[in-house]
């Protein structure tokens, strides 16, 4: 089928991708982890010689360090339980038959293209803000007092301002999965008497597992690495410090650039804990 | 009977979903109306929906203000261009791939996909020291670089998947005729392939828009997109209600048109064909 030539052809028509993303990743990795072994001060005598694992030992032993990770599942936990679990309803409810469904698919996913600073400047100020924002409006409107969101619940707020970008990515997939349901089995379990309760449970969930698997994989690799929204929001300030922003201020704001690629060095490693699962399910369907 | 049941379950269905679809887009709807007010009107107790004076003052200050075209035409050149480049360097590695499989080509895909995952702030000093070195900091064409290659795996995948679909026979058929490979790409392949290069264009563009790691850190004022020029609203003085949404709303506008055409690119774009 293939010939001699084509293959040579092939080849060389994958090399510059090949090349450029290897010194992609080759590159910077190397100098990270290179970094990650000595004590690096730019600004203070710069490269200080050769210092071990002093640098993992201290990043892990600083008191910065567990609270961040803390930070960092609780954000990527709460993100990721409130766009699965509203995902699927909001999947089950657009797959319905309805007027305007279109459009309302669109106004659904339409946080997923807003960029994430502008996201999060408008949540934090004009809805969030304790005087001028709209639930402060609506608290007062009540009798309440204001909350001063992003100091007094800031987690929970930038888990809400999370959660509202990747919803729609969250029930668009699901949506798709749904929609790719054989509609006879639903209709043959109807005939046969099955709650909608019981068509969700045994037909429904079992058929979006692997979606869902895909969404939680996807999302808490992105997740992981929010950065913007605390940067515009809160500043790492509040609690909200995450792991990916602890290691951004130790490199660029303190400028301790071994410190900070031994925080990266665990970064990656983390992420590709969670990669690992998801290449498994990607690889098995190019199989198929 | 049984259609007066299912007309009426048909209406609550569009009651609940309009209903839960406002209020999702609720935050961005609330934004696109306050550019249109004045600040006062924008900061108003109780808040104003519809009934206020419609102004277009907003827009001309932030015009005027901060030379907001520079930052709409740095977000223009470095989305554009990346995404450009990329496809320009993944079209012929997806072709290959798609076409010319061999035994390594599963795990090459598998191996680009990977380095998509690899956290950003790992290698940011090692990034930032390279764009110093080389003179490349605060420059559009450094971003355009960085971008190109965060997406490019994203988009060597999106067009292996596209290109898959495409029939083989009909690119043997064109060898059988005596076509060259420069004929059968040019020919043959490229008219059916125009239209998943166009998705993948566009989902692109939206990612390499929104993109708020790398832009904010390697722009300080003349590469600055619009992501980083937002971000400068962090830390505002006095009323900044209305600018703020006038602002946002030019910065979301285009893509969220973009974006509601590539829906469906969505879906195959960020999941790699794991879910169809």
């Amino acid at each position: 089928m293939a010939t001699q030539h084509s293959r040579s052809a092939a080849r060389i028509m994958m090399a510059p991708a090949v090349i450029l993303l290897l010194g992609w990743m080759l590159v910077p990795l190397t100098m990270t982890v290179l970094f990650s072994f000595k004590k690096y001060l730019p600004l203070r005598g710069g490269d200080l010689g050769w210092v071990g694992f002093d640098n993992y030992v201290r990043f892990v032993s600083s008191s910065a360090f567990w609270p961040s990770v803390q930070v960092t599942l609780v954000i990527v936990g709460g993100v990721l339980a409130i766009t699965v679990a509203l995902g699927v309803l909001l999947a089950l409810l657009l797959d319905q038959p309805m007027w305007g469904q279109g459009i309302v698919r669109i106004l659904v996913i339409a946080p997923f293209f807003v960029m994430p600073t502008v996201s999060a400047l408008v949540w934090k100020n004009m809805f969030m803000d304790p005087v001028n924002g709209l639930f402060a409006h609506l608290w007062k409107f009540f009798g309440a007092e204001p909350v001063s969101w992003l100091s007094e619940a800031s987690i929970q707020s930038i888990i809400m301002i999370v959660s509202w970008q990747w919803l729609p990515f969250a029930t668009l997939i699901l949506l798709t999965a749904i929609q790719s349901l054989d509609s006879e089995q639903l209709e043959a379990s109807e005939m046969d008497g099955a709650s909608p309760l019981a068509r969700f449970g045994y037909i429904i969930l079992p058929h979006l597992g692997r979606a869902i698997t895909v969404v939680v994989l996807i999302q808490t690799i992105f997740l992981l690495s929010i950065f913007a929204e605390i940067y515009v929001t809160t500043q790492g300030a509040f609690g909200t410090r995450t792991l990916t922003f602890l290691i951004f201020q130790r490199v660029l704001e303190s400028q301790n650039v071994g410190l900070g690629s031994a925080g990266g060095v665990y970064a990656i490693i983390l992420a590709n804990i969670v990669a690992a699962f998801l290449m498994r399910i990607v690889g098995k369907n190019l199989d198929s | 009977m049984a259609r007066s049941v299912t007309q009426q379950r048909k209406a609550i269905n569009t009651a609940v979903a309009w209903a839960v679809g406002l209020l999702i887009f609720f935050p961005i709807l609330w934004t696109i109306l306050t550019s249109f007010k004045t600040e006062a009107q924008a900061i108003n107790d109780p808040p104003l929906f519809l009934f206020f004076d419609w102004t277009l003052e907003n827009y001309a200050v932030v015009q005027e203000r901060s030379d907001y075209m520079r930052f709409l035409w740095n977000s223009i050149i470095i989305a554009g261009g990346s995404t450009i480049l990329g496809i320009i360097i993944a079209v012929p590695a997806a072709w290959s791939m798609a076409f010319v499989p061999s035994k390594r080509t599963k795990d090459i895909l598998l191996w680009m996909l990977s380095t998509k995952m690899l956290p950003a702030v790992g290698v940011l000093y090692p990034i930032y020291l390279v764009f110093i070195r080389l003179g490349l900091l605060d420059t559009r064409i450094g971003l355009v670089v960085v971008l190109m290659l965060i997406n490019l795996p994203i988009i060597i995948w999106m067009l292996y998947t596209y290109f898959k679909e495409i029939p083989g026979e009909i690119l043997e058929a064109a060898r059988m005729d005596g076509a060259t490979l420069k004929e059968e790409i040019l020919y043959v392949l490229t008219p059916m392939a125009v239209p998943g290069i166009a998705s993948t264009l566009l989902l692109n563009i939206i990612l390499a828009w929104n993109e708020a790691f790398w832009t904010l850190n390697l722009t300080a004022a003349k590469a600055a997109p619009l992501t980083a020029f937002i971000a400068s609203y962090s830390s505002p003085e006095g009323l900044f209600y209305a600018k703020l949404s006038a602002a946002s709303t030019m910065a979301i506008a285009p893509i969220l048109i973009l974006g509601w055409f590539s829906q469906k690119q969505l879906v195959r774009g960020l999941t790699f064909g794991a879910v169809k």
